[in-house]
């Protein structure tokens, strides 16, 4: 992939996430009433809409610049905990590699450095009902060789589980019980960038 | 001036923030110094990493600073803001595993006392057994 092409490519997935958050908005909010509080999708679009408006000059940079910049773009207009944490995945996924992967297996490195990112951000791991549902499976597939389908099956399944689980972590925690029935928002965002990713990478 | 520990406070409510602040200082007076935070980028509920920073520098002391949270985002925007501070600052500033309005309170009489911030946060820490 030559270097005008990953500055394409960026900008793409940057318009691609905006686009999905944006589409889904409502749905994450709703999710979030039923157990969180309510801001997920209003947060998200506010964040994603801040990395479209700087899309250009993020798509400038090489690779890891370019993910460092998009994560702290998210991390200082998101407004709630899922601006440090997708925040935190793109700026260690920038922080471990300099230049766009080439291959699955140095994008299944990149994504690993990202997931440890989130674990350690948000004391968490898969299993407590969060994004990191998704993210961990979704790693997982592509450590395996996966391809787009695969990654795609695993955000899919990672956030089906999320419906019947006891939450642990975040604000859902505080219900208990009550946290069980219903998708987590973190991991239907998750879920949805991942899918907007994949469409990108289709697309080329 | 900056011999005592410092406070923050930051609430997903910019009015649940400033009240808070107001009770420190009425309790407590003027020698320990409290900023205050609340609400995201927009003006509503939430909390804003960029205003944290803000918070935290507007009243840093290398004695330290404790910062008050109330519920989930706000500590882990907190962490952030702590993590972005510059070099060799991070580590005098800490996160009180306390409730915000009693805990904010407790910090600052144990901070006027020119505790240190170990000291400052056990205190905090301590009020919610």
């Amino acid at each position: 992939m030559t270097a005008a092409q990953v500055t394409l490519s960026l900008q793409r997935l940057i318009e691609a996430a905006q686009a999905t958050v944006a589409a889904h908005a409502e749905e994450l909010t709703a999710l979030d009433q039923a157990i969180g509080d309510g801001d997920h999708g209003h947060n998200m679009v506010r964040g994603f809409t801040a990395m479209q408006a700087a899309a250009a000059e993020i798509a400038a940079q090489p690779f890891g610049k370019a993910l460092h910049k998009a994560g702290m773009t998210l991390v200082m207009k998101v407004g709630g905990a899922s601006g440090p944490l997708y925040g935190s995945l793109l700026m260690a996924m920038g922080k471990a590699r300099e230049d766009a992967p080439t291959d699955s297996a140095a994008l299944a490195a990149v994504v690993q450095a990202g997931v440890e990112a989130v674990k350690a951000r948000g004391k968490s791991d898969a299993g407590a009902k969060t994004m990191l549902d998704v993210l961990v499976p979704v790693q997982a597939a592509l450590a395996e060789g996966g391809g787009i389908a695969a990654v795609r099956s695993a955000a899919d399944a990672g956030l089906a589980a999320t419906k019947p689980m006891l939450a642990t972590k975040g604000r859902a925690s505080f219900l208990g019980e009550r946290s069980i029935g219903h998708l987590d928002p973190g991991a239907r965002s998750c879920a949805l960038l991942v899918h907007a990713v994949c469409d990108v990478l289709e697309e080329e | 001036m900056t011999d005592t520990v410092s406070i923050v406070i930051v609430s997903h409510s910019a009015e649940v923030a400033k009240g808070a602040a107001d009770m420190v200082r009425q309790m407590v007076g003027e020698e320990v110094r409290v900023a205050f935070c609340g609400g995201n980028s927009e003006g509503g509920l939430g909390t804003d990493v960029a205003a944290i920073l803000e918070a935290i520098q507007a009243v840093y002391s290398s004695k330290g600073v404790a910062v008050l949270v109330d519920l989930g985002g706000a500590e882990t925007n907190s962490e952030m803001a702590i993590e972005m501070l510059p070099e060799g600052e991070s580590e005098n500033v800490r996160i009180c595993n306390a409730p915000i309005v009693e805990g904010a309170v407790m910090a600052a009489t144990e901070a006027a006392g020119g505790s240190s911030l170990t000291a400052v946060c056990a205190t905090a820490e301590d009020f919610q057994s």
